[in-house]
Formats: structure tokens, sequence, C-alpha cells
């Protein structure tokens, strides 16, 4: 069980924190430009944040208990492949859609 | 800022076509949310206390780093500090806007940032490096329009979630749907091969570094990887000057 007080604590201090994350850059330099190398380097936030958040949680899923899951990882190549060419909601169903399929057709994983 | 006759009728058009690009998240922001409410009612808090959390911190991954660390019993303040540090790559979709959204007023600003999550982050961010031609108005209804979409969602699902509960099995697999979204992000901003290296990169880093207490390997994936798309990118102008512009 979580305490009531803990609770409160933590969402009070983390929504004012997360708030202050996402309002750093937008509300300091409101107006103002960036230095080219910021520029430079910023274009790159996305395709670096995405995969870092995603590898882990393909490569040793918590729903296994941290066992890499072959069926996942090709469900995430099918997802990967998919939205290369065709975009993000083909993506999305081609992961969920191979997950689905090799689940129903490979009971034994 | 300027205003022209015009003005309203594309920030309208703007703010729609936003709406419409960030649509198929839905498919992603309703089970996503529908979940946190199942497993925070599971870790025995009260539907008002789960609303309050996604009202007051919208970051699903962030909330969900919380929950499990104050069941682990573990200190409020490493329960902070844990799914703060998960929000930190919000930092730097913070300073990515600021080309795009710096112009608007403090208040407006204010209410970006409260808005911000990955989802319209990225769909925000290829559409304005593709139209370069928007107006700084557009850009900003088109923001909205974006997060108008995804953030009733976000409330609605969540409520649902705690409320019908449990009826939702674990064979579903739902917990799949987060990879495959940012899985579905990432792969339509390869557009060269310095963004295709900086994903690599991040992507092994964050299995290497995922030791690192705290979420804290995230961020030097990411950092790596962006450093890496940048120097790509400086290298290949180098090889080649500039005999376009």
């Amino acid at each position: 069980m979580i305490a009531e007080a803990d609770f409160w604590l933590l969402t009070i201090l983390l929504g004012t924190g997360t708030f202050l994350i996402r309002f750093s850059f937008l509300g300091l330099f409101g107006g103002r430009t960036l230095p080219d190398w910021a520029l430079l380097h910023l274009k790159y936030v996305g395709v670096a944040v995405f995969p870092a958040l995603f590898m882990p949680l393909v490569v040793w899923p918590e729903a296994t208990a941290g066992e890499t899951d072959p069926i996942r990882v090709i469900a995430a190549l099918a997802a990967f492949g998919i939205g290369l060419r065709f975009g993000v909601i083909w993506s999305i169903m081609a992961g969920m859609g191979a997950l689905y399929a090799l689940q129903y057709l490979l009971p034994a994983f | 800022m300027t205003q022209r006759g015009s003005g309203h009728v594309t920030r309208r058009a703007a703010f729609l076509r936003g709406y419409l690009d960030c649509a198929p998240f839905i498919l992603i922001v309703a089970p996503y949310s529908m979940m946190f409410g199942v497993v925070a009612r599971e870790a025995g808090l009260d539907v008002v206390q789960v609303m309050a959390m996604s009202v007051l911190v919208i970051a699903g991954a962030s909330q969900f780093t919380a929950l499990a660390l104050l069941q682990d019993n573990a200190p409020v303040f490493v329960a902070l500090l844990g799914a703060l540090v998960v929000n930190l790559r919000m930092a730097m979709y913070s300073a990515a806007l600021v080309p795009h959204l710096g112009h608007a007023r403090f208040g407006v600003r204010a209410l970006m940032a409260y808005l911000m999550v990955d989802q319209a982050f990225a769909v925000a961010v290829r559409t304005y490096e593709d139209r370069p031609e928007m107006m700084p108005g557009e850009k900003v209804a088109y923001y909205f329009g974006c997060m108008m979409l995804i953030c009733p969602f976000w409330y609605g699902f969540t409520f649902l979630g705690a409320v019908v509960g449990q009826a939702i099995p674990p064979s579903y697999s739902l917990d799949f749907a987060v990879p495959v979204c940012f899985i579905a992000l990432t792969a339509p901003l390869l557009r060269s091969g310095p963004h295709v290296l900086a994903a690599f990169v991040a992507g092994i880093a964050s299995l290497l570094f995922a030791w690192v207490p705290w979420s804290l390997g995230l961020v030097i994936a990411a950092l790596l990887g962006l450093v890496a798309g940048a120097q790509a990118e400086l290298f290949l102008r180098r090889q080649k000057p500039e005999t376009e512009a």
C-alpha cells in the first residue's frame, strides 16, 4: 500500500518538477534565437530519445520478467520496417498485429 | 506579431491539420492511459488520486516509474528523482521547440509546456521541418491542434481504466503498445544518414547503459545519439562543400 501523505507529496512535486522541465528552454529562451551548434544538435533529439526509450522495452520486456521474447523482437522489427515505408499508423498496426498473430500461432512462447 | 487578413483562417486550418495528424495516436494513448488507470488502482490508489496524478503530471512513463518505486517502498525523494529523470528528455523537446514556438506570449508558452508529450512533439517537429513556409502563428496553432486531441483522451481513458480496471486481461500484451508507439514515431524521422546513425547509437547505448540507476542510462544514450547525429552531419558537410544553397 502507498501512504496517502507520500502519494500527495510525490504527485505535487512530480507535477511541478515535470512542468519546470517542460517549460525550461521554452520559458527561458522564448523569442530568442539559439546558437547554430545548439540548433544542429536539437535536430536529433527525437531520433535519439525514442530509440533509447524503446530498445530496452523491446529487448528486455517487463511482461516476461526481462527475458528476451523472440515474438516481441519480430513484432518490433515489423513495426519498424512498415513505419519506414508507410508511416505511423501502419507501423502501430503492424507491430501489434504481428505480436497478436505470432502469439496466436506460437502459444508456446 | 504581424496580423494578415488571412491569418485567422490559416491558423484555424493549421489547428485542424495538427488535430488530424495526431489522430492515429489515439490508438496508443487510449490503451496506454487506461493501463495507467488500471495499474494505479491495483497499487491501491483511489480514483481521485489516479486522476490527480494524470492531470498534474501528464507524463505516462514517469507516472509508472513513480508508482513502481513507491510500491517498492522507496523513499519519496528517490521515487521523485527517478520519475523526474525519465522526464528529462522533455527538456530536450523544450529546447527543440524554441526556434518554432519561442515567439509566443509567456502564458501561451506555459500552456504549451504543460501539454508537451512525446507524440505531439514528434509530429509537430517533423511538420515544422517539412514545411518551413509555416508562419509562426500557424506553428502555434498546429501544436495546439496536436495536443487538443491527445489530452482529453489521456484524461478520459485514465478515468475509464481506473473505474473499469481489472477487466483487461494481461494476455492482450498492452504493455507492448508503448515500445511500438516509440518505434512508430522513430521510423518516419530517419530521413538521412546522420538521423539513422543517431538512432542506432542511442538504441545500442540504451542497452549498454541500462544498468545505470534511476533511468539515467536513457539520458546518457540520448545525448550520445544526438551528438553522433550532429557530428555526422558536420562531417558530411565538410566532405561535400555547399554546392546548393
